[in-house]
């Protein structure tokens, strides 16, 4: 009998109310009196020199207030990068500066040159056609490996080279070298990691506002973590201490990563409020947001993999280009070498594993976590060269992942990870068992009585969640922690505002962090209500990305619950005359236990606000508890994935008939929010995989830069619902959190690309076609390329 | 979008008479215009919109068999009034687009665009359709000359489109991943003009007709009878979504299936 309420419940979703009935208050909903408008005029070149920027004409057109341009940002601070990278010469990185509008150079499609604030939108527009621009083309720098050749032109000419980092990581060089000279097998696999736009459906909105009577800045953003924008835009930007800005980020329509970043047209917003003294708004067109928003992805891989004349896996190395775009965005550093290197090993005991990335500058939009980030690299090629191994040696994919499972717990991988817990074996049980794998060979003998193909691709994952412990962290490079923070607050009658640092922009924790007070009070959900979004209101947390909300800021909220609960059984105590050891808490009642003296919830609420019979000389009034909370570990979300694909080979068109994901998530709070997670995760996998390609021509121009272009997954992409399988029931607790969480957000996203690929491959295989890879996404035509090339 | 005035006529004659002022612009659906605008790609000084002038809308099945559907009729009710008389030109509407586009564009914004990926001009072109403008009648042979190029002149209208029910047809799309525009389709028909095979998507020319097909299926209106065909790669379109080498491969593809679907 599943719950109804509490821990374990499904709840439905109590903000899809306002969300579902036009009543969300979203940043562009946001308007402030006496507000102006401003309009970035970008870059339509890749690469240019700035010879000049005249605004005098475009300043006199009807309605502009003040031009902006680079100039104006001279003695104001760039946009900072959140993660120090060492390179494998103990080098940090190279970091150039990433001015709030352009400085000297332009260096993407979309680089903002100058803004325009004017009364309207559209007059602002006017008058940015008037400004004259004097950009000097430069050679655009798009392929990595050609920007790191000898004379490539530089995009930063500060810098010696186009090179960020070259980082090594894992298992040294030697021992790496023996492993493979010793291995009865190697196989050797070359792919891209296509480069993605995150599309969140709310573009990005920045609106500034400054009172000159206390001297304060708010900004109200479209962000995932509105005190790492205040961190970042008031010490390192703009320089006003966090007194006297607060930043606002209300309802957000999805963040999948790309609204984790300080954003140049936040600075601006809240710097040219001040300037002017009037708020300043700015609402991202799509297009602006296909050419200012972070892209995810975009690597290109080597990957090797060793095995023994057992097929046991003695070696990985994986050498990686990783492009950075034109600029270091805030957390763009960390995620090929510490979100991806960390979880090269995958779900198998592999003794050595060494990870190579380098990461390189080119004139492209700048690129940073978009769901899963650097996890997803990380598990595609491992899982893609395992399948490759597999044909090769003739052996079963599923049996050889099997082969080579960890499974024993703690497990200290060789790229510096611990996996507190898992069971592999079981999630792939319980994939196959609802894969129906015994009754593939029948569909595929369905699909070629129609002319088709069908492949079965298999696969898993595994994840790095609930990011992080802050002292390691630290170590790696993090210039932040990585806590999290909430503020329980229990009023006079009982009700509850739970104040959080993670920030909901649709994963729904205003429905699953009650559940979880609620459960611990023995109250009713509906008396609790969480708030988000806005650093006047909450502690200091580092909200939303990763997977960590309930894993992290989760903790802290049962932490800070807790104390309650000790303070409540204090006052409890008092009011039942009883020794507060005795006082248990049941179903919103306090009792002593072994008798029938009881005082209920709210009664304990009430005293501690109208403290007249209350034990003033041990305890203050009132009811409020705090909590930070720095989890020891990572969580490590793990399962098993497959799909069967069909694949018309007269077109090369693919198509999804059956998909099963089982995973690993640990305790679950809300099942049917956790599978809508890992649905929407999926579809983002499946749209990477068959349909998604930020792609730039040669000379730097963006060429899917719309939705005519960029292709995202629709619901008829997917397979029917009567084929699609989402599963949770593998639990393995985290071992280090309260709640026993692991974080479901990324999943989806992880696990599924590769087996699309997988099962592509299998189709094409079965069709007699001796294709090895095809690069993501597997459009139709790029199969029917590889099945006539 | 820039700032632009606006008329609404309620005759084919006012509107003429409006897209005589400088810088005039028709406005039908608008399903390809009004993006054009918010872009700020156009600057016209009068939109002068069509959707008041009830004369250029309806489906209407002529006396001599013909089909004739006013340049204002909106795909949906193209989908929903010809499916009677023209099931092979009911279905290409009811496939173009989504459901928001299919109730605003029109069957001669579309034509009168003529966009290389479009639908309608493969079956203006693949069924032998007269374009019946203001002031003549145009042949579809001769009205589609080239990529977002066709025979009106500077502020003619369609305002119908004259279709002959062939006894059989079919149209096959293999869609753009993105756009959900043809990549490459086919729209064939036989009737008693004979054969005409029309593909879209593919052309760096636009719509055109495939005229060995067309020999082909005259004496054996099968799929079979297109297995060994094959346009030439050279001229269609080539980016980020298939070759040429990949288009003209559809185009034989598409054929086929769009003989087998024909009805």
């Amino acid at each position: 009998m599943p719950k109804d309420h509490g821990i374990g419940a499904s709840p439905k979703r109590r903000e899809d109310v306002r969300f579902l009935t036009g009543a969300g208050n979203y940043t562009d909903d946001i308007n402030i009196h006496g507000q102006a408008y401003v309009y970035f005029l970008r870059s339509d070149m890749a690469h240019g020199k700035i010879n000049k920027v005249d605004t005098e004409e475009a300043s006199k057109m009807p309605g502009v207030v003040r031009i902006f341009t680079g100039a104006d940002f001279e003695g104001v601070g760039g946009l900072p990068c959140g993660w120090q990278v060492t390179d494998k010469n103990g080098d940090p990185m190279k970091e150039p500066a990433h001015p709030v509008l352009a400085q000297g150079k332009v260096r993407h499609v979309g680089d903002p040159v100058a803004a325009v604030v004017a009364e309207s939108l559209e007059e602002a527009r006017t008058a940015a056609e008037a400004i004259e621009l004097d950009i000097e083309e430069l050679p655009a720098v798009v392929d990595m490996k050609a920007a790191l050749t000898d004379g490539a032109t530089k995009v930063h000419d500060d810098l010696s080279d186009n090179l960020c980092y070259d980082w090594q990581f894992g298992t040294d060089t030697e021992t790496t070298d023996k492993a493979f000279a010793e291995a009865a097998h190697v196989t050797t696999l070359e792919l891209v990691n296509n480069r993605l736009v995150a599309n969140p459906m709310e573009p990005r909105v920045a609106v500034g506002d400054y009172s000159r009577a206390n001297d304060e800045s708010t900004l109200y953003t479209t962000s995932q973590n509105p005190h790492v924008i205040r961190l970042l835009m008031g010490a390192f930007v703009l320089g006003i201490p966090e007194h006297k800005l607060r930043v606002v980020a209300p309802d957000v329509g999805g963040g999948f990563g790309t609204k984790i970043f300080h954003y140049a047209e936040e600075a601006f917003c809240t710097f040219a409020a001040r300037q002017i003294n009037r708020p300043v708004k700015w609402t991202a067109s799509r297009s602006e947001a296909f050419m200012s928003d972070a892209h995810g992805r975009d690597h290109v891989t080597k990957i090797e993999l060793a095995l023994d004349a057992d097929n046991n896996f003695t070696a990985v190395r994986t050498d990686t280009y990783a492009n950075m775009g034109a600029y270091l965005s805030t957390f763009a550093s960390s995620v090929p070498t510490w979100l991806h290197g960390t979880l090269m090993a995958g779900n198998y005991k592999t003794p050595a594993v060494q990870v190579n990335v380098k990461a390189v500058f080119t004139t492209t939009v700048p690129v940073d976590a978009y769901r899963g980030a650097g996890r997803p690299e990380a598990t595609f090629q491992l899982e893609r060269v395992i399948d490759k191994a597999a044909r090769e040696l003739g052996a079963d994919p599923i049996a050889l992942r099997r082969q080579n499972f960890i499974t024993e717990f703690p497990y200290e991988t060789p790229v510096a990870v611990a996996y507190d817990t898992g069971d592999y074996g079981a999630t792939m049980d319980k994939m196959e068992e609802l894969m129906d794998i015994p009754g593939f060979a029948a569909r595929r003998a369905e699909s070629e009585a129609k002319g088709k193909l069908r492949g079965l691709g298999v696969n898993c994952f595994i994840e790095a969640c609930g990011i992080a412990p802050s002292n390691l962290v630290g170590q790696l490079g993090a210039r932040a922690g990585l806590y999290d923070a909430a503020t329980v607050r229990v009023n006079a009658t009982g009700s509850i505002s739970v104040m959080v640092g993670a920030h909901s922009h649709g994963q729904g924790h205003e429905t699953a962090f009650p559940q979880v007070v609620a459960e611990m009070l023995g109250i009713d959900e509906s008396m609790i209500d969480i708030v988000h979004g806005d650093t006047s209101k909450i502690p200091f947390g580092m909200g939303t990305y990763g997977s960590r909300s309930i894993a992290v800021c989760g903790s802290a909220m049962v932490r800070a619950t807790e104390k309650i609960i000790n303070k409540a059984k204090k006052i409890a105590a008092h009011l039942l005359e009883a020794a507060e050891t005795d006082i248990e808490l049941k179903d919103g009642q306090f009792s002593v236990a072994g008798t029938d003296k009881s005082v209920a919830w709210g009664d304990v609420t009430l005293a501690a606000y109208v403290p007249h019979n209350y034990p003033l000389e041990d305890i203050e009034p009132g009811l409020e508890e705090t909590a930070f909370y720095d989890p020891s570990n990572f969580t490590y979300p793990a399962g098993a994935y497959a799909c069967e694909v069909e694949l018309d080979p007269e077109t090369g068109e693919v198509t999804i008939e059956k998909f099963v994901s089982a995973d690993d998530f640990g305790n679950v709070i809300n099942p049917m929010i956790v599978e809508g997670q890992v649905h929407g995760g999926i579809a983002q996998g499946i749209g990477q995989a068959l349909l998604e390609n930020c792609a730039y021509d040669e000379n730097g121009q963006l060429l899917s830069a719309s939705y005519m272009d960029y292709a995202m997954p629709r619901a008829d992409n997917l397979p029917h619902m009567a084929n699609y399988t989402v599963d949770h029931s593998c639990q393995t607790p985290c071992t280090h959190n309260p709640l026993g969480v692991k974080g479901c957000g990324e999943a989806g996203a992880i696990g599924s690309p590769p087996t699309v690929v997988n099962a592509v491959i299998d189709a094409l295989q079965s069709g007699g076609h001796k294709v090895e890879h095809i690069d993501m996404p597997v459009s139709p035509s790029r199969v029917w390329a590889a099945m006539n090339g | 979008m820039y700032s632009f005035d606006m008329v609404r006529p309620s005759s084919v004659a006012d509107a003429v008479s409006a897209l005589g002022q400088d810088e005039a612009q028709a406005l039908s659906g608008g399903q390809t215009l009004i993006p054009t605008l918010k872009q700020r790609l156009a600057m016209p000084s009068v939109l002068v919109s069509l959707s008041g002038i009830e004369e250029m809308k309806g489906v209407c099945r002529e006396d001599n068999g013909d089909l004739t559907i006013g340049g204002g009729t909106t795909h949906a009710t193209v989908a929903a009034e010809a499916a009677a008389h023209y099931p092979g030109l009911a279905k290409l509407a009811g496939g173009i687009g989504d459901p928001a586009v299919r109730n605003r564009g029109t069957i001669g914004g579309s034509l009168a665009n003529n966009d290389p990926s479009a639908c309608y001009p493969a079956a203006a072109l693949g069924s032998g359709a007269t374009i019946v403008t203001n002031n003549r009648e145009i042949a579809a042979d001769d009205y589609f000359q080239g990529m977002f190029t066709t025979a009106l002149e500077e502020g003619e209208i369609v305002t119908s489109v004259r279709f002959p029910v062939p006894e059989v047809a079919g149209y096959a799309k293999f869609e753009q991943p993105a756009s959900r525009f043809a990549l490459t389709a086919v729209f064939v028909s036989k009737g008693p003009n004979g054969v005409r095979v029309a593909v879209t998507g593919a052309s760096e020319n636009g719509v055109f007709r495939w005229t060995e097909a067309e020999q082909a299926l005259s004496s054996n209106f099968s799929p079979d009878a297109v297995a060994g065909l094959s346009v030439p790669a050279d001229g269609m379109i080539s980016d980020l979504h298939g070759t040429g080498a990949y288009r003209a491969h559809l185009v034989g593809v598409m054929t086929k299936r769009a003989v087998a679907a024909a009805s």
